[in-house]
């Protein structure tokens, strides 16, 4: 018995030097306590949980170890024959129902805190798409819309993504091949892999902010564990919630979608940007700022005639950001569910029908009008008309952006 | 054998299968095959998981992968087994001579295969990279499966509907078999609890199935005839097809563990050599579970954005429910208690899946906290936990069954040898693959991701090494029963086969004869 005692012991403080030494220093084992007091009041509620549950483990497993150990036949140990006893199971229904009430008293109190919504100072709507996020801003200290509102994508470049192990490509659809290196070695992957976007949301610290959150597609779920903020974006409905970075947290939050959402689920991550109000004043000044300039750009650009390679330039560019998620880098896309552009009967068809769809989508193609200037829509079906072997059988192959704005 | 005939030659024996044991053994055939397939969709996941960035399959397929991993597990492999070990079991514990409903049993058997047939060329077509295969995971949410969803999930609906007829079917005979087929004195409260808990089970069955197919039905509505039940541009409500299917899933989610109580309060019993302690309480317990099932459905929805009242009515109704699962634990180490234990195969697989599941049952009662499980919700932490009471729970007592009733089913002792290191492979693999996922989820890696960020890379390899170790595990269960059942190895075993076991099954001689208790036994 002194003898497994012992070693239990030694294996123990052997375990103990492991985890606290540098192998698994950088390594996560518990949730974040996060930044703002919410997050903070959910990860004690978390803690006490676990000890709760380490405790009743201790009691429960180390009674069966003890009978395991001490009453076995093996040992000669006679069985007795107690089947009942009214008291204890009375004890054991009522002690675990008095626990379960202590739990429940701050959960709830927190779940109440976690429901008012009421006195923000700013309010942004998230709409979660297939695969990005759309921050609006629609209300700052009561002085109404700031008119800024802008789209959120994956910035990790998909040469760090794609590492296919076989020339083919990635297994069944035979995608990604032209990522492909036979000698293996791929690009590193840097350390935000997966979890950086081209524009994070802004927001300040010190104020309450509220979101509102819905969905274009399917159910998405916008979370940053941070902020112990999580919600379902849901098409057709919109959720409230909110959360307030206290002062002096000022930095970078990440988080990602929670939603099984198709595909690209996995590729849609949340980053956040907290700010000092001051400096929040300033950025949403800038944004609204160079929104209106971009606008005014779209609108001039509608006066200008490009060139072929400008255009395709530029599409190119647009094409591997916004359209090959889905239709892939070499067009081909992954059939059924997203139709290959190469030959295909409205990339290469009547020009008026093209744009159509890239404006305002079809099924479960999104439309782009709202998300992309025309210029760009321009030049993005300028490429895909002559990119892959394509040749329009109308004989537009350029099309400049008052084409798409009409 | 008097009239009585023995089995019939050749197939005709299985297809036009009446017998309860014949029915009962190609449930529980059928099952293995499900679980090994859906094992082996399993190794894909953790394949392409094993390091950060996409090496082997496509996202999309991926998505396929979990989804139909999923299906196969909760429909194919665990239900099935268990109503396999009811077909075998209950006649042969209550004293009756067969099923009460043989035809009802062989059809409610024969569906299974072509309801699964639909998914398997789902599957099939997508390795060849013809079509998609459902990819919506098994909870398959509208509008990801409706609007969103492959042409498969037409097959995907019909094979839905197939399975809950056999489930139904097999619900109907398993409860008029235990209210009319029980020998003479076998009262309700004489029943051994397998029996209960498989009685109440297949109230839940009846109560729940039929939802499901509403929801599929109006799916299948939605997709093809212009309805708009889960598609609010149309007037219809995303969040009512997550209520539907909760309704049905939180149930469904005990049908796939009250059996595992009651194969688990058969066994501690016949090892320790000390009667069940506490029978009436774990009767009771079993029926306050099943009711309280119905009123915890909305704990899988805590971030969906329900009113306040309804997030704290179903975390209070969820915190609850762990009170009576508390008692059914507390139960089975009393049991234990100076007891005279004995560790053969069954029984460790019982032990394991007393403290495993009671860990399934710790993180159960975390996620039932609503502000926390919004921050546990869809993560890896959900999985640890579901599998914590599904493998190590369901699976575990499925297995720790068949090692405590195979030597009566075929009479000869299966290589215990084997049995042990199956039995020790699994356990130390089904730990490294599903702790660390604990740890993952707390850091924030969500489920049904096909690729992670970098600071989950260490601890997913580890949980790709326990994966391939736990599912090479299962090949040496698949030996040690070729072995036994078509090698015909091992030694014969007495009728009572477990000098401790109690109960009508073991008066029975080994192997059990085709027609048993043709006339009833009398209980006293
Ligand atoms: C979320 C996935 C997704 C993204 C992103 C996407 N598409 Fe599509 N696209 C689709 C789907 C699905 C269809 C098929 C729609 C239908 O016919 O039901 C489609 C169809 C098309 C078609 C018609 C093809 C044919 O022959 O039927 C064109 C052209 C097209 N998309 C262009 C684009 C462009 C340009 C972009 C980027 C600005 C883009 N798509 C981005 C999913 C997507
Ligand atoms: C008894 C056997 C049990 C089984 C088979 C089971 C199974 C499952 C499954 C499959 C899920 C995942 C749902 C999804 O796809 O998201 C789940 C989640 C959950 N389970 Fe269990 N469970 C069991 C016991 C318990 C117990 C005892 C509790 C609480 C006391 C509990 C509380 C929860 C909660 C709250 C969730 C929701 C988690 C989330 O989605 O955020 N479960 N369970
Ligand atoms: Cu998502
Ligand atoms: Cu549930």
């Amino acid at each position: 018995m002194q003898s497994i005692a012992k070693r239990s012991l030694a294996i123990g403080s052997a375990l103990a030097t492991i985890t606290t030494s540098g192998a698994f220093a950088d390594l996560q084992f518990d949730m974040t306590p996060g930044v703002t007091e919410i997050s903070q009041q959910v990860f004690d509620m978390h803690r006490t949980m676990l000890w709760w549950c380490v405790a009743i483990g201790v009691v429960v497993f180390g009674a069966m170890f003890y009978s395991m150990i001490k009453h076995r036949k093996s040992k000669g140990y006679k069985a007795s024959q107690f089947h009942e006893s009214t008291a204890v199971e009375v004890v054991w229904t009522i002690v675990p129902f008095i626990i379960l009430i202590l739990m429940a008293i701050p959960a709830t109190k927190v779940l109440i805190e976690m429901n008012d919504t009421r006195d923000s100072a700013l309010t942004v709507k998230i709409t979660g798409s297939q695969w990005k996020w759309h921050y609006e801003y629609l209300e700052w200290e009561g002085k109404g819309s700031p008119g800024v509102d802008y789209y959120s994508v994956l910035s990790t470049p998909s040469e760090e993504i794609m590492r296919p192990i076989r020339a083919s490509g990635l297994f069944p659809k035979n995608t990604a091949q032209d990522s492909y290196r036979p000698d293996g070695q791929y690009p590193a992957q840097n350390e935000l892999y997966k979890q950086d976007v081209d524009k994070p949301l802004v927001i300040p610290t010190g104020r309450k902010v509220r979101f509102l959150i819905t969905s274009d597609d399917v159910i998405h779920s916008w979370w940053v564990p941070d902020f112990a903020v999580k919600r379902d974006a849901i098409p057709g409905f919109i959720n409230e919630l909110w959360t307030q970075v206290p002062e002096g947290k000022e930095g970078i939050y990440r988080g990602q979608c929670a939603e099984l959402c198709g595909k690209d689920h996995a590729f849609m991550p949340v980053v956040v940007d907290a700010r000092s109000p001051e400096e929040f004043e300033q950025w949403l000044a800038d944004a609204r700022e160079a929104q209106q300039a971009e606008a005014l750009a779209a609108a001039s650009s509608l006066d200008k005639t490009f060139t072929k390679d400008e255009l395709m330039a530029e599409g190119e560019k647009a094409y591997l950001a916004r359209c090959s998620a889905c239709h892939q880098a070499n067009g081909q896309g992954l059939p059924p569910t997203f139709p290959s552009l190469v030959g295909s009967a409205i990339a290469t068809g009547p020009v008026a029908d093209h744009i159509d769809i890239v404006n305002n989508g079809k099924n479960a193609m999104p439309g782009f009008s709202a998300m992309l200037t025309p210029k760009e829509i321009a030049a993005i079906v300028t490429y895909e008309r002559n990119a892959w072997g394509n040749t329009p059988s109308d004989g537009v192959d350029v099309v400049q952006p008052r084409d798409v704005a009409k | 054998m008097g009239e009585h005939h023995g089995p019939m030659k050749g197939v005709k024996r299985w297809i036009l299968a009446t017998n309860h044991k014949d029915i009962g053994a190609m449930y529980l055939w059928f099952s293995f095959i499900m679980f090994l397939t859906g094992g082996f969709l399993a190794m894909i996941i953790r394949a392409e998981l094993m390091y950060p960035g996409l090496q082997l399959v496509d996202p999309n397929f991926f998505n396929q992968m979990t989804t139909t991993h999923g299906l196969i597990m909760v429909f194919g492999a665990v239900m099935p087994a268990f109503v396999g070990l009811a077909n075998y079991m209950v006649p042969l514990m209550i004293g009756a001579p067969d099923m009460a409903l043989p035809r009802l049993n062989n059809w409610s058997f024969w569906i299974l295969p072509f309801a699964f047939s639909l998914l398997i060329i789902a599957i099939i077509q997508s390795f060849l990279g013809i079509a998609d295969a459902p990819n919506f995971g098994w909870t398959f949410y509208a509008p990801l499966s409706t609007k969103y969803g492959p042409a498969s999930t037409d097959f995907f609906i019909f094979s839905v509907h197939l399975m809950g007829i056999s489930s139904i079917m097999g619900a109907v005979n398993v409860i008029v078999t235990i209210f009319n087929l029980r020998a003479p004195g076998m009262t309700l409260m004489k029943m051994p609890l397998f029996v209960w808990t498989w009685l109440i089970t297949a109230f839940l069955l009846i109560a729940v199935m039929p939802v499901l197919a509403g929801a599929v039905t109006m799916m299948l509505t939605d997709r093809h005839f212009g309805t708009s039940f889960f598609d609010a541009a149309g007037g219809g409500d995303p969040v009512l097809f997550q209520h539907i299917f909760w309704f049905f899933g939180h149930p469904e989610v005990y049908i796939m563990i009250l059996p595992a109580f009651g194969i688990v309060s058969a066994i501690i019993p016949t090892f320790a050599r000390k009667p069940l302690f506490g029978y009436a309480s774990m009767v009771y317990a079993t029926a306050s579970i099943a009711f309280l099932s119905f009123v915890v459905w909305a704990h899988h929805m805590f971030t969906v954005g329900l009113p306040l009242a309804g997030n704290l009515f179903y975390m209070y109704m969820t915190m609850l429910i762990a009170v009576p699962t508390g008692v059914k634990v507390f139960n089975w180490v009393a049991t234990m208690w100076r007891g005279s234990i004995s560790f053969e195969v069954p029984m460790m697989f019982a032990i394991a899946f007393v403290i495993l599941f009671t860990i399934g049952g710790f993180s159960g009662l975390m996620l039932a906290i609503t502000p926390v499980d919004q921050q546990y919700h869809d993560t890896y932490f959900v999985v640890a936990h579901f599998h914590y009471v599904l493998v190590s729970g369901a699976v575990f007592s499925i297995i720790a069954g068949v090692y405590y009733w195979l030597p009566k089913w075929t009479g000869r002792m299966y290589n215990v040898g084997l049995a042990k290191l199956h039995f020790w492979s699994s356990l130390i693999f089904v730990n490294l693959l599903f702790f660390p996922m604990h740890f993952v989820g707390l850091a924030g890696m969500p489920r049904r991701y096909s690729d992670y960020s970098l600071q989950f890379a260490d601890f997913n390899w580890w949980i790709s090494i326990g994966g391939f170790g736990f599912g090479l595990s299962q090949l040496i269960l698949l030996w040690i029963l070729i072995d036994i059942c078509f090698r015909k190895k091992g030694e014969a075993v007495s009728d009572q086969v477990w000098d401790g076991a109690d109960g009508l099954e073991w008066t029975l001689p080994s192997p059990a004869p085709y027609h048993s208790f043709s006339t009833p036994p009398v209980v006293k």
